[in-house]
């Protein structure tokens, strides 16, 4: 598999959408019950056939950005597709159980996972593959949990990212938690949540928020709106724009284009530091769209019409952005080229690491069950040691698989 | 140095101590600050600590568990209020699905020290959701330690234990007992937060109760006395872990048992404890392992109350009953 079949598709169709002025919407603004997004203004700085537009109140959050570190985020969006495309495969062909696909928001993770600092915390859901990536977190970390050989697998404390979080939204308090003993240390760190358009229909989501906003906790939402919550589409979650819903709790909501990487970067950017100076909560609403089936388990062809798919693929995140570093001469084909031979790598040692992946030890049952002991895992630990060891002391000195067992 | 006080006292006494011995302590909930809580159980902490250390929460029980769990992964200790028993349910998918579980799935990497503190039982004439006891919907559940006290000086010591515990903690406070007051020795060394304990000695028959329930065994075994009947009762303190081996002894020496909870008898905490005893004191038992306890139904209103809540005449023909075999 190429770069070119995994990152860098040409759209079938012209990408001629409408640049939308780059400009936050007022809370006088005209509402509007429609969900979609055609008449509300998303923040981009980049167009979808990739030419760079200006934007007053976000240009500045890049305006450093050096070509190096544009070649970065394309390089990073282009891995974490090949890691995901790599598990969606290895999950095909029997080796994970299931696998959340982050295919088409790329540039929503990789402009908001680059935009965190070291000492910033992230709380993710289940898809934030890419930003793991951006974490500094082993990719084969996140595989554990879909294999079957744990239920989470790594030190979250390690690279400041949380183990994914399963039930949807449960996360936003933690964030908001976490943020809350930010402020009370008096440290300057700040936390950013992810939750999908489905789980803004949880409660816990709207506690959050209220939570968030009345400890003003600096905590930043981003909620990555795929327009689709397994069969559902948004239009099942509300009838307001997602980040218009940050208005009721008192504080800012924005919609960015969620398949520009540089408009996420700038917009995360500006949201982490609005919690950092203390000034609050923000939800930022990514505007995406979820290119593959919710997990590997569902079909998406039951439930979403080939045309909507196809027109989301003319606004690819990778795409775009390979077509501005032509253009402005920030890459050359060597540095494609290289980028290909290191996305090969990272697909086969995705490949040999999940497969070299051993089982658990039996004992992992009971391990870390509790902190400080419980009298009943040792028990039922000790019982469970007395059954396993009863199949190695067979009187004929049989092993221990397949002998013994009632 | 012992000082009787109310056994809300004792544990408003004990969150003090907390606060004070640790600036990693927070309290959390509903009306815990300015109010002192519903039952008064926080009074005057937040006066002395201030809003950051006893913080009024918005009305949002998932809120105050799931932040709890941010600020614990964040490096402090909450201790959060759950306002009664039937409100703890909007919080339970918290407490079940993240709380229980964190410290598994980060293969032991974070801890999760979050005390939830949750008056419960009936027995005071209140509405609907203010006396349940889902004890055993907690116990069930692997990672929770829940615990409950029944006098003044377990819950000032098992308030301290259960702060310090590593694990998440489900403390049950018999509010119907919030009054009563007893010796509290501060500077003793209490027992550990596990470990049950028998508070009456006896011969014939072995009562097994906690919370609320420690005081009617008791009474009924004061009563039985003067009918010339001898019974031992263990107040369990804990129902996660169980301290099996405590009510082992005592059944070995009194070869019956009669377990007493508020919470409905159909697979609650009597049930597990009548099967491990009898597989552990099969050949020690000289009857079934009674249980006395609520029945499957609603809590009922509070006019009704007296007939659900296992009593003194309810337990001692529990009594009789075995005796009987």
């Amino acid at each position: 598999m190429t770069v070119e079949s995994t990152a860098a598709r040409k759209p079938r169709r012209s990408a001629g959408t409408k640049s939308a002025a780059a400009k936050r919407t007022s809370p006088g603004a005209k509402k509007s019950p429609s969900t979609t997004g055609a008449e509300h203004e998303l923040i981009q700085l980049l167009t979808p056939d990739g030419r760079r537009v200006k934007n007053p109140e976000y240009d500045a959050y890049v305006a450093d950005i050096t070509p190096e570190e544009l070649r970065g985020l394309y390089r990073d969006m282009v891995l974490s597709r090949r890691f995901d495309a790599e598990a969606t495969s290895l999950q095909r062909q029997g080796e994970l159980g299931l696998w959340a696909s982050m295919l088409g928001q790329e540039a929503a993770q990789i402009g908001s996972g680059r935009a965190t600092r070291d000492d910033d915390y992230v709380f993710p859901t289940y898809r934030e593959h890419g930003v793991a990536w951006c974490r500094g977190v082993d990719p084969t970390n996140l595989l554990g949990m879909f294999r079957g050989v744990n239920n989470g697998g790594w030190d979250p404390n390690s690279n400041n990212f949380h183990l994914y979080t399963i039930v949807i939204g449960s996360q936003t308090l933690h964030a908001t938690g976490y943020a809350m003993g930010i402020a009370k240390d008096g440290a300057d760190s700040a936390v950013i949540a992810y939750f999908g358009d489905g789980a803004s229909s949880q409660g816990d989501v709207a506690e959050s928020f209220t939570f968030s906003a009345v400890y003003n906790a600096p905590v930043v939402f981003f909620c990555q709106n795929n327009q689709w919550a397994i069969s559902e589409p948004t239009e099942k979650q509300t009838r307001v724009p997602l980040y218009q819903r940050a208005q009721g709790y008192g504080f800012p909501g924005v919609r960015v284009d969620g398949n520009d990487v540089l408009a996420c970067l700038a917009v995360t950017k500006w949201a982490l530091e609005r919690a950092r100076r203390g000034e609050g909560p923000t939800l930022v609403e990514a505007f995406t769209y979820r290119m593959g089936a919710h997990t590997t388990s569902d079909d998406p062809t039951k439930y979403r019409a080939d045309e909507e798919r196809e027109a989301w693929e003319a606004k690819d995140p990778i795409l775009r952005l390979r077509t501005y570093l032509e253009a402005s001469n920030h890459a050359d084909e060597g540095f494609f080229a290289e980028l290909e031979v290191e996305s090969e790598a990272l697909g086969r040692r995705v490949r040999e690491v999940v497969r070299a992946m051993p089982d658990p030890d039996h004992f992992a049952i009971f391990e870390n069950v509790y902190a400080d002991g419980h009298a009943l895992v040792d028990e039922e630990r000790a019982q469970f040691a007395a059954y396993q060891a009863s199949f190695t002391t067979e009187p004929d000195g049989g092993s221990a698989a397949g002998q013994g067992g009632n | 140095m012992a000082e009787k006080m109310a056994i809300a006292k004792a544990i408003n006494e004990s969150l003090r101590k907390a606060l004070e011995s640790d600036p990693k302590v927070l309290i959390m909930g509903e009306d815990v600050g300015k109010l002192g809580g519903v039952f008064r159980v926080t009074d005057g902490l937040q006066k002395d600590f201030g809003e950051e250390r006893v913080i009024d929460t918005p009305l949002a029980e998932s809120g105050i568990v799931g932040t709890a769990i941010g600020l614990a992964l964040r490096g402090y200790r909450p201790v959060v209020e759950i306002q009664f028993d039937g409100f703890v349910f909007p919080a339970y998918d918290q407490i079940v699905t993240q709380l229980a579980k964190m410290h598994a799935r980060a293969l032991g990497k974070i801890k999760l020290p979050v005390v939830v503190r949750i008056p419960y039982g009936g027995g005071i004439g209140a509405v609907e959701h203010h006396s349940e006891s889902p004890e055993a919907l907690f116990a069930h559940v692997a990672g929770l330690k829940v615990v409950s006290p029944s006098n003044a000086s377990d819950a000032y010591w098992m308030m301290q234990q259960a702060i310090q515990s590593d694990d998440p903690v489900i403390f049950f406070e018999p509010k119907r007992r919030y009054w009563d007051k007893g010796e509290v020795n501060v500077e003793a060394i209490p027992d550990p937060l596990h470990k049950a304990r028998v508070v009456r000695e006896g011969t014939d028959l072995t009562l097994a109760a906690y919370g609320p329930m420690v005081k009617v065994c008791q009474e009924a075994a004061a009563a039985a006395e003067e009918e010339g009947k001898s019974l031992e009762v263990v107040d369990l303190r804990s129902m996660s872990p169980i301290d099996f081996d405590a009510v082992q002894a005592s059944v070995e020496k009194t070869r019956r048992l009669v377990v007493v909870h508020e919470a409905p008898v159909f697979l609650g905490t009597g049930a597990e404890i009548a099967a491990r005893i009898t597989e552990r004191c099969f050949y020690h038992l000289e009857a079934p392992v009674l249980r006395v306890g609520g029945y499957h139904a609603p809590y009922p209103p509070a006019r009704l109350e007296e007939e659900y809540l296992p009593g003194l005449d309810r337990v001692l023909d529990a009594v009789d009953r075995s005796l009987a075999y």
